[in-house]
């Protein structure tokens, strides 16, 4: 569960781990990857799945609050099932990291134009305004997330989905470059 | 260009089974799996009928341990695929092959809670290597060759097919992959097979260098058919061997390095030596909690080279200075090269005289032994077995259940040569006995087999023997009968201040009856002057099985011991030996 006004839902005593697990796109290969943190009572704090560009693999990026050992542990556990192609431990500081929201918002009749300011400075978009209620939605960094579900909560917030994290390891400067080269020729 | 061949899915399965040389399979037919026992009917595959699918999930263990081929089992749908969770288990911590057939309803009622629908798939996910849902008749000889090259490669294990009615029962068009096809549908497939060249030059030169090395095998020696090499590396280099549970037989005990088994019950000197080394070189075991007691205080001085097939033992229990993922056999090989290079170029070995003397001292001082029951008592266990031992013919194959049974058998018998030992390891299932004994006996008939059981784990799956008469597969069956189960009576004798609680089986059935019924030959044995007679009787009757019960003294305790949880240094000696534990620091 996520803790109340923190940034930080893991704690200081945990340490967050992004995993991106490439996976053969069958059935079951979900149910067998989340089964070995369920059976070792680990909790999975996110979870995105869908194919790659290629259809026959999926990519699985999930979030686990574990420490240092087990995540070794488990990451070689994951490793050796069948369907599993390859895993990447991602470090945020090295990688890139979106998430999506979906937010219902409470409002009356003069804290629209509130909100929908709020949304412009968070360069979230309004994707449905009812009489009492609008919806947003916003994609950015989780912590950007953090901080816009924040303040919406001032407002009230009826329903809200997060999508988990997707991320991807950042392109080193020198591969950034190399890219452009190989764009440019 | 040949006619294309139309085959109904269970043909197609049977066909494929006969493909990947699978000459026995242990079942028992239902409603889902109906269609593929017609098929079955003009096969070259031996099939033997269990009584109850445990049964053929132990039996096919009990024919892999023996051959090293996978064991095929093959069930219906729901009861049946429940049953069969426990052997899957069983396979999966022992790292057995095998390869388990069920049945499903058909595709078009799964998920409507239908007449023994159960999610195989699901249940068994964490008991097996791997399972499929195989959703086409077109998909079955895929199927197979996957489930035989997963089982048999890597660290082997059980592999699960589950089969809708309706996928066997339609037709597809015959073909057979090819090797090149089945590792390309595998692509997260690659089991590391050979050692990281530095790590082997980097294990040679500790071997060399150890004051008190020792060899510590497990069961990945006999996966891997490493026996002989690792006989070679130990005598090359005359370290001592250390053969937990799982490798009994793989180095033989009547060889001057065997030192047996460490371990919870291992002997004091196995269990001492692991504590003292300097360095523990692991080909094929896991540090399991049997062996190292608590973890913290094992082996506090040893240096360790791991060699293991599967990278998630490497640093799971021990972080090892030494890791060498690989095939046990072909890594060994590589170590000998290496260390006899290292001697070539005039690298000495370090004197391990020293080493030596002292582990020799610790097997004078603390040899096995027993106290003989005073005249007209029960029997001791550890006699009956030392009799059975004896007595038994050359290449005899011993299976033993789970208790104290199973750890005097593993303790008092001696296991020369590799494949003759067959026991439930790591999930410790009381039962295995009888139906994996047939199984052996089913892939072995040239060997006797005895299975040496206990009271309580006879009554779990005796009714097997009613196979083993049926099909001619002959076991010899000892059961040491103390009227309890023994070890959990141990356990609250020492542990529980003799408070006694449901482990009384007093009021067993009568067992010479009881085998009599099952068809097979029933001999009871109350006294030292029959046992002679009894077990000549019962290793000279070829035509049926043969049940022995051996009524041994109900208090009867295993030693040495490890309690659970304690530091191996606090082993608890036979009482007779406690008073020269300062011998063991």
């Amino acid at each position: 569960m996520r803790t109340i006004n923190s940034n930080n839902p893991f704690g200081d005593s945990h340490q967050h781990h992004v995993l991106s697990v490439l996976v053969q796109n069958r059935p079951g290969v979900l149910a067998r990857v989340s089964g070995l943190f369920a059976r070792r009572a680990y909790n999975i704090y996110s979870l995105a799945v869908a194919p790659t560009d290629d259809p026959l693999y999926s990519r699985i990026t999930v979030v686990v609050d574990i420490s240092e050992t087990p995540l070794e542990q488990i990451t070689k556990q994951l490793f050796k099932l069948i369907d599993v192609v390859r895993i990447t431990e991602l470090d945020p500081r090295k990688s890139v990291e979106r998430e999506l929201m979906l937010a219902t918002v409470k409002i009356e009749d003069e804290q629209r134009g509130q909100v929908v300011e709020l949304a412009n400075i968070f360069e979230a978009k309004v994707l449905a305004v009812g009489i009492d209620a609008m919806t947003v939605s916003l994609d950015g960094t989780p912590e950007k997330l953090d901080d816009f579900e924040e303040l919406l909560k001032g407002y009230g917030i009826v329903e809200s989905q997060r999508t988990g994290r997707v991320a991807l390891p950042k392109l080193e400067r020198e591969a950034r470059k190399g890219a452009l080269k190989g764009k440019a020729s | 260009m040949s006619k294309k061949e139309i085959l109904t899915g269970a043909e197609a399965l049977i066909r494929a089974l006969e493909m990947e040389n699978v000459d026995t399979m242990f079942g028992l037919p239902g409603g889902c799996i109906l269609p593929v026992y017609d098929p079955l009917l003009r096969s070259s595959i031996r099939h033997v009928l269990v009584r109850h699918e445990q049964g053929a999930g132990h039996m096919a263990q009990g024919y892999a341990h023996v051959t090293g081929r996978p064991g095929v089992a093959i069930v219906t749908s729901g009861p049946a695929a429940t049953n069969m969770v426990t052997p899957l288990c069983d396979a999966f911590m022992d790292s057995i092959p095998m390869v388990c057939i069920t049945g499903q309803v058909s595709t078009f009622a799964i998920g409507t809670d239908a007449f023994q629908e159960c999610d195989t798939v699901g249940i068994t996910r964490s008991v097996t290597k791997h399972n499929e849902l195989v959703m086409r008749a077109e998909d079955i000889p895929m199927a197979v060759r996957q489930a035989f090259h997963i089982a048999t490669t890597g660290r082997p294990g059980p592999v699960l097919l589950d089969l809708p009615k309706d996928v066997v029962t339609n037709t597809m068009e015959w073909y057979w992959p090819t090797d090149e096809e089945v590792l390309a549908s595998l692509p997260g497939y690659h089991p590391t097979t050979k050692g990281h060249p530095k790590m082997i030059k980097e294990a040679a030169k500790l071997i060399l260098a150890a004051e008190k090395p020792l060899l510590y095998l497990g069961g990945g020696v006999l996966k891997a058919h490493a026996a002989e090499i690792v006989r070679e590396l130990a005598e090359l280099t005359q370290i001592p061997v250390v053969t937990t549970l799982m490798a009994r037989g793989a180095f033989p005990d009547n060889h001057p390095l065997c030192l047996g088994m460490p371990g919870m019950h291992g002997n004091a000197t196995a269990i001492t030596a692991m504590q003292k080394s300097d360095l523990l070189i692991n080909l094929g075991a896991r540090f399991d909690d049997r062996v190292t007691g608590k973890v913290g205080s094992f082996a506090p001085d040893a240096k360790v080279i791991h060699v293991d097939i599967d990278p998630a033992e490497q640093g799971k229990v021990r972080k090892p200075d030494v890791p060498i993922v690989g095939d046990c056999r072909l890594v060994t090989e590589e170590i000998v090269k290496a260390v006899k290079e290292l001697l070539a170029e005039g690298t000495p070995q370090t004197d391990i005289g020293a080493w030596r003397s002292k582990v020799s001292g610790w097997q004078e001082k603390f040899p096995l032994q027993y106290e003989q029951s005073e005249p007209g008592a029960r029997l001791k266990p550890q006699f009956c077995l030392e009799k059975l031992r004896d007595a038994a013919p050359e290449g005899t194959i011993v299976v033993s259940g789970v208790g104290q049974h199973q750890m005097w058998t593993s303790l008092f018998w001696k296991f020369n040569e590799p494949y003759t030992w067959v026991n439930s390891g790591g999930l410790g299932t009381m039962g295995f006995s009888v139906p994996a004994a047939i199984g052996a006996k089913a892939a072995r008939p040239d060997r006797t087999v005895w299975a040496i059981d206990g009271d309580g784990c006879f009554q779990m799956t005796a009714q097997e023997l009613v196979t083993a008469t049926t099909e001619g597969i002959h076991v010899k069956i000892a059961i040491l009968n103390n009227t309890y189960l023994g070890m959990v009576r141990q356990w609250q004798e020492m542990f529980y201040g003799e408070r006694y609680s449901q482990v009384d089986l007093a009021g067993c059935p009568d067992f010479v009856k009881w085998a009599e019924a099952m068809g097979c030959v029933g001999i009871r044995v109350e006294s030292p002057e029959e046992i002679d007679a009894a077990i000549a009787l019962a290793n000279s009757i070829n035509d049926r099985s043969v049940v022995v019960e051996f009524c041994v003294e109900e208090f009867e305790k295993v030693f040495p011991m490890v309690p659970a949880g304690a530091s191996n240094d606090d082993v608890m000696l036979f009482p007779a030996q406690e008073s020269q534990r300062e011998f063991l620091r």
